[in-house]
């Protein structure tokens, strides 16, 4: 079969509308998780297929598209994603955040801030927040219409009792808007305070659970925490080795058997840009700037 | 749900709570027929009877975990039936308290025992973790659970440990009303004493009143104020404990009376 057998975007048009019918739902409903007819994607389940079907959804032939994982542009899953939609798609595809219309990423939101005009869309595995304190998706769904959320604490309380503070670090749950607790995927918890009032509209699409949710822009969350344990974004206490950046999530690399390692920016773009403005950090090679 | 605001003392002379002949049916079959009572501020209430009579089906109606069929339950004059979900669900975390037969049932297995106390201080806004944590290990002393052990988890505790552990998660919002569904179920002799004794203390010192369902003649004896006897379905004789256990009218309690072992 030849790529111009598949429709734009490898969906076909009904399927595209009736996942744009519910993002529209979970934009009007922040937080709320809308039930979608999942499709199966030519991917594994965990490779993010909720988020292939959000950004199919979403994307028209003028976007530029980037995708990451991890903060990484240049990583398996990241360019298996990218290479899909430039065969079916055929549109353009970036690794700059400026300069994408359409971002999916997995586990991280980048560094740079969003702005108006752009969609995050994340890939989601486990939507629903409660999930590992109340098996019982009825109970869950339940408890999500009557805003019974108690639970979430007893999580973070069992947390605290056992490691002396919210050891919880990534896929951090979060209120939003005051209303229903969200799963924001499993990004670091250091993210978390980027979620709210970000210019981009946030998309986040669970295929295996056939689950889409939603933050319009300027949406207000909020991590849960307690008063005396309030919520804490956290990162390796490094500068990036390679672009000196002291505010960005760092990744850890493990450089020889001896104990050597290095820290490194995450979100590879903002260290590539950073670099080529002539930033360098501890372990920069030398010729470089 | 100011109707339910803690500041109103509950009124002496009206009932707590007020059953009108509640009815449950399983498809043709009768789980429980026309159910009638009155419980008051402080008292206990033994529901007695064989497997099979409807006892649990009644509780279960009660406490809203089954849809009942007919009938009204009046809740210091609310219509508990006639309630929306939430206003019942809240009642039922704060006002009123469930303890089940089996602890498995009412604790999260996964969770410390201080989570398993804190989780109905949590669900109605409690967001200090010193407090929960100081109200929970004041709980586990209340139960006689070391509170050392407050970060073990349920699995690791006894069965009558558990059990203590479940009344003190339920007990822990102040609840007014309590159903019991054999609480003392399925625990050894000496460890269903302690627990009786606690479960006496604890209804006196806190002022509750309670449901509770047994098919223990003797639970009933030491925590009763007043006994219902039901079968197949029907409450066939009403009266105060002693009564009712001393001088048993109908002929079927005074088979129950007269099947108990005598040591």
């Amino acid at each position: 079969m030849t790529d111009a057998a598949y429709n734009f975007a490898y969906l076909d048009e009904a399927t595209k509308r009736m996942i744009r019918r519910a993002l529209l739902k979970g934009l009007a409903i922040p937080g709320y998780q809308v039930p979608f007819a999942s499709r199966e994607m030519p991917m594994p389940y965990g490779w993010g297929t909720g988020g292939v079907q959000v950004t199919a959804a979403c994307l028209t032939p003028g976007d530029t598209l980037k995708v990451i994982d991890q903060g990484a542009d240049d990583t398996t899953n990241a360019v298996s994603i990218r290479k899909f939609f430039e065969r079916t798609a055929g549109v353009a595809t970036t690794e700059r955040t400026a300069g994408a219309s359409v971002i999916q990423t997995r586990h991280r939101i980048p560094e740079k801030p969003l702005t108006e005009g752009q969609i995050l869309v994340y890939q989601v595995p486990i939507p629903e927040p409660l999930r590992f304190l109340e098996p019982r998706e009825s109970e869950t769904r339940r408890m999500h219409a009557l805003e019974e959320y108690g639970l979430m604490h007893v999580k973070l309380y069992e947390d605290v009792a056992r490691h002396g503070a919210i050891a919880t670090s990534y896929a951090y749950p979060v209120r939003v808007e005051g209303r229903y607790v969200m799963d924001p995927s499993p990004i670091p918890k250091f993210d978390n305070p980027k979620l709210s009032g970000m210019a981009a509209i946030q998309l986040f699409g669970a295929g295996r659970e056939q689950r889409v949710y939603a933050l319009p822009p300027y949406s207000r969350v909020v991590s849960l925490d307690f008063e005396d344990h309030p919520f804490e974004p956290t990162k390796a206490d490094h500068d990036c080795d390679l672009c000196g950046a002291s505010a960005s999530y760092l990744d850890e690399v493990i450089t020889d058997d001896a104990g050597g390692r290095m820290f490194v920016c995450s979100d590879t773009d903002y260290c590539a840009g950073r670099r080529a403005a002539g930033q360098r950090g501890r372990l920069a090679p030398e010729g470089e700037a | 749900m100011t109707a339910f605001d803690r500041t109103l003392t509950a009124s002496a002379d009206a009932p707590l709570l007020s059953v009108q002949d509640l009815t449950k049916r399983y498809g043709r079959r009768i789980g429980c027929e026309r159910v009638s009572f009155d419980l008051w501020p402080g008292e206990v209430l033994g529901i007695v009877g064989e497997s099979g009579s409807g006892k649990s089906t009644l509780l279960g109606c009660l406490a809203g975990h089954l849809a009942a069929d007919e009938g009204q339950i009046l809740y210091r004059g609310h219509d508990i039936l006639a309630m929306s979900e939430p206003e019942r669900r809240l009642l039922s975390r704060t006002e009123w308290a469930f303890v089940h037969q089996n602890p498995r049932d009412g604790l999260r297995m996964g969770v410390s025992a201080g989570g398993n106390v804190g989780e109905r201080l949590m669900a109605i806004g409690a967001r200090n973790y010193g407090a929960i944590r100081n109200a929970a290990s004041d709980w586990l002393t209340k139960v006689e659970i070391d509170p050392g052990r407050i970060d073990d988890r349920p699995r690791a505790f006894s069965g009558g440990m558990q059990q203590r552990l479940q009344i003190a998660r339920n007990l822990v919002t102040a609840p007014r009303l309590v159903f019991m569904d054999e609480p003392t179920g399925g625990l050894d002799v000496s460890v269903q004493a302690r627990l009786l004794d606690l479960l006496r203390g604890l209804v006196r010192d806190m002022g509750l009143s309670v449901v509770i369902v047994t098919h223990d003649l003797a639970v009933a004896r030491l925590l009763a104020d007043r006994l219902m006897v039901m079968k197949d379905g029907r409450v066939i004789e009403t009266g105060l404990t002693d009564q009712v256990l001393d001088d048993p009218q109908a002929a079927y309690t005074q088979l129950l009376v007269s099947s108990v072992l005598q040591v």
